[in-house]
């Protein structure tokens, strides 16, 4: 299979489309964590007590309340192979805590990939919303309705006082986490990105590296959320973090105008540089992947590399990943392996662009 | 000197926590440090939000009396209080009725805030709904009265009483 035909059956929706300020924020992700009241938490659960949750679930998704929401397909985690776990890991679609410590774990999946529903993760239900760019309130609406829809066939914990009841009580009350992804390259470039990211932690935010919790940033990429699920409403949830996000996107512009106006010689060296490493290299590990990445894609944004669509960062980041590495090649590849094929897959997205 | 957590055993490790300007040291010995391992960052694998939580619940018994007592059990799955603080996760719906009188100053660490005033389920939370409605025109009807908005406050009150007859009368109220 060629690259492009690959791209196009096997990338999620965020990965291919872009949207509102797309220059600096990747994906928008909204999750919503919500329990059935008459069964334990899936920590507790017995196989019998998972399988039924699962069987309710699906009941619920296969409803008529719910096809005006989108056509759904319920994948259980045991019936899919390794490699196409691994991928759905690295299109941010599922967790890994799912894949690795769930007992009849499924995901709810719609066909665009923009919503997925996680059953027996560490909750019953954690409901995704995943879109391109900039969109955290399109996201909470279209979670919440995907919410409402659930709710018409299903009995959720909820307390009035403590609002709705999860495993873990970091969670307790909206049950959401907010998040956005962001590429800044110009605040890390011009060493800002340090004091802007002590400033988000005093405001209930957190930031953390791209595959969740305890991962590093790698690839300037960020990603910043919401701490705090009780006490405040969804929509102040959201319009915080929109906020906070919206000046960071700011700060960022600011930064690279300030890149170009200095520094223009030697940032056009760095882009450039790092294109010519991604065009021609035999073999690369990911984390120089993301790091000429970055580097290239802020090279685009500045108009000083042409011809090569900005969609690449998103691409790439994802399909050279251990899973859609192995997915590609359509065999398990070792981990030496690994770094060759990584090459290979590089210069031939590059070359559909040239 | 004992160790401040068991008493048993002689204190070799000292953890000094310093939270607002304000220390506080704690003298303990191998087997407690062991069990607070994770929180005094000496475990390779660093620090989990598990661990953290477990040390938020274990810091709470600790110094201030513990007014509850120690053996608070959910009924509906069998989890107790000392097993929700070292796992940091709850067993089912029913624990946060069963360690209800433990729960605000946890929730209030971790949030701030100890009460939800997001969104209510729209199917069953209806009567919820209602009950939130009726507190908001107290609340309205009361600044009224101070206002000497006699008028506006009649109003309000026979609105709240339409409510109240509606909630009153509603033969499906949850739980």
């Amino acid at each position: 299979m060629s690259v492009s035909d690959f791209l196009k059956h096997t990338t999620a929706t965020w990965m291919k489309e872009d949207g509102p300020e797309s220059d600096i924020v990747i994906s928008t992700r909204i999750r919503v964590a919500r329990n059935l009241s008459a069964s334990p938490f899936p920590v507790l659960a017995t196989e019998n007590m998972a399988q039924e949750v699962l069987s309710k679930v699906t009941n619920a998704v296969m409803s008529d309340e719910f096809a005006a929401l989108g056509k759904f397909e319920v994948l259980k985690i045991g019936e899919i192979g390794n490699i196409d776990r691994e991928a759905l890991v690295e299109k941010h679609l599922i967790s890994r805590n799912l894949v690795e410590d769930s007992r009849v774990g499924a995901v709810a999946m719609r066909s665009d990939e923009v919503v997925s529903i996680m059953i027996n993760e560490e909750d019953h239900l954690r409901i995704q919303v995943l879109y391109p760019g900039f969109q955290l309130e399109d996201g909470w609406n279209l979670a919440t309705a995907v919410d409402d829809a659930l709710e018409q066939r299903l009995e959720y914990a909820f307390d009035e006082k403590r609002g709705y009841l999860t495993a873990c009580p970091t969670n307790v009350g909206t049950g959401i986490r907010a998040s956005v992804m962001m590429h800044l390259p110009g605040l890390v470039h011009t060493n800002q990105i340090g004091r802007i990211l002590s400033a988000i932690s005093q405001v209930g935010l957190v930031v953390r590296g791209i595959y969740g919790e305890g991962s590093d940033a790698i690839g300037n990429l960020f990603q910043i959320s919401n701490q705090l699920t009780l006490g405040q409403s969804e929509a102040d949830i959201i319009e915080n973090l929109a906020v906070v996000a919206g000046q960071i996107i700011a700060h960022e512009r600011t930064a690279r105008k300030q890149l170009v106006m200095e520094n223009r010689d030697s940032i056009e060296d760095r882009v450039c540089r790092s294109f010519g490493i991604l065009a021609n290299a035999r073999k690369i590990d990911s984390k120089e992947t993301m790091q000429r990445l970055s580097d290239v894609r802020l090279g685009i944004d500045l108009g000083m590399i042409q011809g090569v669509s900005a969609n690449i960062l998103k691409e790439l980041m994802v399909i050279t990943r251990p899973g859609f590495l192995q997915k590609y090649a359509g065999v398990e590849l070792a981990p030496q392996e690994r770094d060759w094929r990584r090459a290979s897959l590089i210069r031939e997205r590059l070359q559909i662009d040239r | 000197m004992d160790c401040s957590e068991c008493g048993n055993r002689p204190a070799t490790v000292y953890f000094t926590k310093i939270t607002n300007g304000s220390k506080t040291e704690m003298h303990l010995c191998e087997v407690c440090a062991k069990e607070k391992g994770e929180l005094l960052g000496t475990t390779p694998n660093g620090f989990s939000i598990n661990s953290l939580l477990a040390g938020i619940l274990n810091f709470e018994s600790q110094g201030i009396p513990v007014s509850a007592p120690q053996t608070l059990r959910c009924n509906t799955c069998g989890l107790t209080f000392n097993q929700f603080s070292q796992i940091g996760r709850f067993g089912c719906s029913d624990c946060y009725q069963a360690f209800e009188p433990r729960l605000d100053p946890l929730l209030r660490r971790i949030h701030g805030g100890t009460t939800h005033t997001g969104k209510i389920p729209a199917r069953s939370g209806g009567v919820i709904q209602k009950r939130r409605e009726i507190d908001q025109l107290r609340h309205q009807l009361n600044d009224r009265i101070q206002k000497e908005k006699f008028e506006e406050a009649a109003s309000l009150r026979d609105q709240i009483r339409a409510l109240e007859s509606e909630l009153g009368g509603s033969p499906n109220v949850s739980e």
